[in-house]
């Protein structure tokens, strides 16, 4: 390994451009279509009919446990004669599989709240909707927040695997670099300390989060 | 249905294959994952902060800089400095470390929650820390870690699709490949059932194992069979 | 807003509660077998008993918090929950079940406040979003209520920074907001500090003296009791032993179980 100060002044535009371009792209929008899609299957899972419930909990099962590659691949295949972009199949791809591992916090956070609340919406006439915008969900939220910045972090470092369906992501381009040049450990030192440098501090933050939001 | 079970039969050979890749991954990957785990999950636990900081390094480094990168580094970078692996040993490292690093939190986290009164108890019956560990604290906190260790499996699971990036033959290779030849809802499809059923299995597996410590800690209820072994053993019923 | 179903609307006499061959099971577990009672409009009825005799049990029936086994409980002399229909008893639609649970309102023993909103917030929300009361109006009449229940200056306040005594009586005026004709009280004080529970029982006192809200109380203050009933009703395992003017009943209560349980607890 020799470090070039040259090669790394060259590749660190490039990198950052992708990074900002499609890596935290991705990983916000995804994110927030994650954490609504999320709080929606947790409703659903607790609102639904046993059956619809219980078909809901086994596809979602699926998604949880089958690799974000093979979902870029498979779902790019059906859409690839159409005009649809990669970029868009990476967002809602992303989404939709984290929204299942959110769903879990939103289910540990809904469980948390006291039985006495709902109750209380009842004894007030309150109704389902009304109980669930006004009481359940802010509370809900409070004790999930820091868990969906975790997922959130999380995905944010999958988001290399949209080589799969060649989106120029960091690591792309890194890899790119790489192979034009045959300087490859810069471009990669580089976007691994990228990635380091805005996951821990998020990941910190999560952690402070977590502390002040646990009580009222 | 027999066009289908006709193209299960071309298709298996490939699919097999491609399974036996995706294993040597994924279980190479997680015996290296679960000894990095306990290892830097004992050292971030030290109360030598000359151990404990390096530790938290090493953790923090591996959980931040994201799998793919790590993946690369290692396949791309080492031989240029004369260290050539083949592709599979390369994977398992990748996945060991990385998810090593995550593992580290769940078992410095379960060992940390193990009541404190605990340790002061062996303390007071001046158990060294070998036994300590060995004997008291560790089956405690092995209950504990169970479940967030069931969850790193599967991710470590899903994390083998990345071997095609390094030009390995894995159950998402062969799937993409075949969905030329044998359709995609086809190829896609085996593709699926195939890590579905793998982590579902791991899981229940895990789930077992979870639910042995517990017995053993007498936390859950013994089954009816180790009541009955109990029993005969004591010479009643 | 006039009731949607004319079957809806109160009957003329009828009493304000009927429970009419009540069945309560959880699981193989029978708390309540066959129970009747009636409580007339405007009366204040004390349950006493021991614990797990059912008395929480049949206020949450009548809050619709549980649900019924068999039998049918009837408001101002509507079916609540189930009514007959062709000799069979059938569930009412969710809709005009809550429909007549807004004539009814609770007080638990743990406040059950929402902690995600202010005490004012707590006391309009039922008020602007079931019964569409303005925001104004509703907050113009929560301050009254908050006034009467001693915690006129704790409007904008997060319950959390409040006492268990105030918390409970932010409580009691949410559920007043919703001008309730019967209000239920599930041993409101049971969960206070000694300190803090004459401040609510006064609360009470003030209730009972100036209004004609139908009260059904389950408590261990038996003073409070004494003080404010009509009525007292002795449990014992789901059935009614004693039925008697409070007077009666605590000087001179007929049944043993009666005599046993008051010199336990007083
Ligand atoms: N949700 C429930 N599930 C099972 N049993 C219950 C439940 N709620 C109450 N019970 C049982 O019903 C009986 C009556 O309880 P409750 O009405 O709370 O009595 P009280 O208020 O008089 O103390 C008790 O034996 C109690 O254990
Ligand atoms: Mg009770």
């Amino acid at each position: 390994m020799n470090w070039s100060w040259d090669h790394a002044a060259a590749v660190l535009p490039e990198l950052l451009s992708a990074f900002l371009r499609v890596t935290l792209l991705v990983t916000i929008v995804s994110s927030i279509g994650a954490a609504v899609l999320g709080l929606v299957w947790a409703i659903v899972l607790r609102e639904a009919p046993k059956v619809v419930a219980a078909i809901i909990f086994r596809i979602l099962d699926i998604i949880r446990m089958t690799p974000i590659p093979l979902q870029l691949a498979a779902i790019w295949a059906f859409v690839i004669t159409t005009d649809v972009e990669a970029l868009t199949v990476g967002l809602i791809v992303y989404a939709v599989h984290y929204s299942t591992y959110m769903a879990e916090s939103y289910r540990a956070g809904i469980e948390s709240i006291r039985p006495g609340q709902w109750e209380a919406a009842t004894a007030l006439s309150m109704s389902k909707g009304r109980t669930w915008r006004a009481v359940i969900i802010p509370q809900a939220l409070r004790a999930t927040v820091p868990s969906l910045g975790n997922w959130a972090i999380a995905m944010f470092k999958d988001t290399p695997f949209l080589i799969m369906i060649s989106v120029p992501e960091m690591v792309t381009a890194a890899e790119k670099y790489g192979g034009s040049t045959f300087s490859y450990d810069e471009p990669f030192i580089l976007a691994g300390l990228i990635f380091l440098a805005a996951s821990y501090p998020t990941a910190v933050l999560m952690r402070k989060l977590e502390n002040r939001l646990a009580t009222y | 249905m027999d066009a289908f079970l006709d193209d299960l039969s071309t298709a298996a050979p490939r699919f097999w294959d491609g399974l036996v890749v995706t294993l040597q991954l994924g279980l190479g990957g997680a015996a290296v994952a679960f000894v990095i785990a306990v290892a830097l999950g004992l050292l971030t636990l030290s109360p030598n902060s000359w151990l404990r900081a390096p530790g938290r390094m090493v953790v923090e480094f591996f959980r931040g800089t994201s799998l793919v990168v790590q993946l690369f580094f290692f396949f791309f970078v080492l031989p240029q400095i004369g260290l050539e692996l083949d592709p599979i040993p390369v994977g398992i490292a990748a996945l060991g470390l990385n998810y090593g690093a995550y593992g580290a939190e769940v078992v410095r986290g379960s060992l940390a929650a193990v009541p404190k009164a605990q340790w002061e108890a062996t303390t007071a019956l001046s158990m060294g820390s070998v036994q300590r560990m060995a004997r008291i604290i560790w089956p405690q906190a092995w209950a504990l870690m169970l479940p967030g260790l069931n969850n790193l499996l599967v991710m470590l699971v899903k994390g083998t699709a990345l071997a095609s990036f390094i030009f390995l033959h894995d159950v998402t290779f062969v799937a993409d490949d075949l969905r030329r030849t044998m359709g995609k809802l086809f190829s896609f499809g085996i593709g699926f059932a195939i890590y579905y059923a793998l982590n579902q299995l791991l899981s229940s597996g895990m789930r077992i194992l979870e639910l042995r410590a517990q017995r053993r800690l007498g936390l859950k209820p013994e089954s009816r069979k180790a009541t009955k072994r109990a029993e005969a053993v004591a010479g009643v019923g | 807003m006039p009731p949607t179903d004319e079957s809806l609307q109160p009957v003329p006499g009828a009493p304000a509660l009927t429970f009419e061959n009540v069945v309560k099971k959880f699981g193989d577990l029978t708390v309540l077998n066959d129970l009747n009672f009636e409580v007339e409009r405007g009366q204040r009825v004390t349950l006493i008993g021991p614990s797990g005799s059912g008395k929480t049990t049949i206020l949450r029936l009548v809050m619709t918090l549980e649900s019924l086994t068999g039998g049918y409980i009837h408001v101002d002399g509507v079916p609540l929950t189930h009514v007959e229909r062709g000799g069979k008893r059938v569930a009412r639609r969710h809709k005009d079940v809550a429909q007549l649970t807004r004539r009814i309102g609770m007080v638990f023993q743990q406040f059950n406040l929402f902690p995600n909103m202010t005490v004012i917030e707590n006391i309009i929300e039922a008020p602007v979003h079931v019964l569409g009361k303005s925001k104004e109006e509703a907050r113009t009449r929560g301050k009254e209520l908050l006034e009467q229940v001693g915690l006129g200056d704790k409007a904008d306040q997060h319950p959390s920074r409040l006492s268990g005594g105030q918390q409970q009586r932010v409580a009691i005026a949410r559920a007043l907001a919703m001008d309730p004709e019967i209000l239920l009280l599930d041993e409101v004080t049971s969960a206070l500090d000694p300190e803090l529970v004459g401040d609510v029982l006064q609360v009470l006192r003030d209730l009972a003296e100036n209004t004609d809200i139908t009260m059904l109380i389950v408590t261990h203050e038996m003073q409070f009791a004494q003080d404010v009933s009509d009525r007292v009703l002795m449990f014992d395992s789901g059935h009614i032993i004693e039925d008697a003017q409070p007077d009666v009943m605590f000087s001179n209560p007929t049944h043993e179980r009666t005599k046993e349980f008051l010199r336990a607890v007083l």
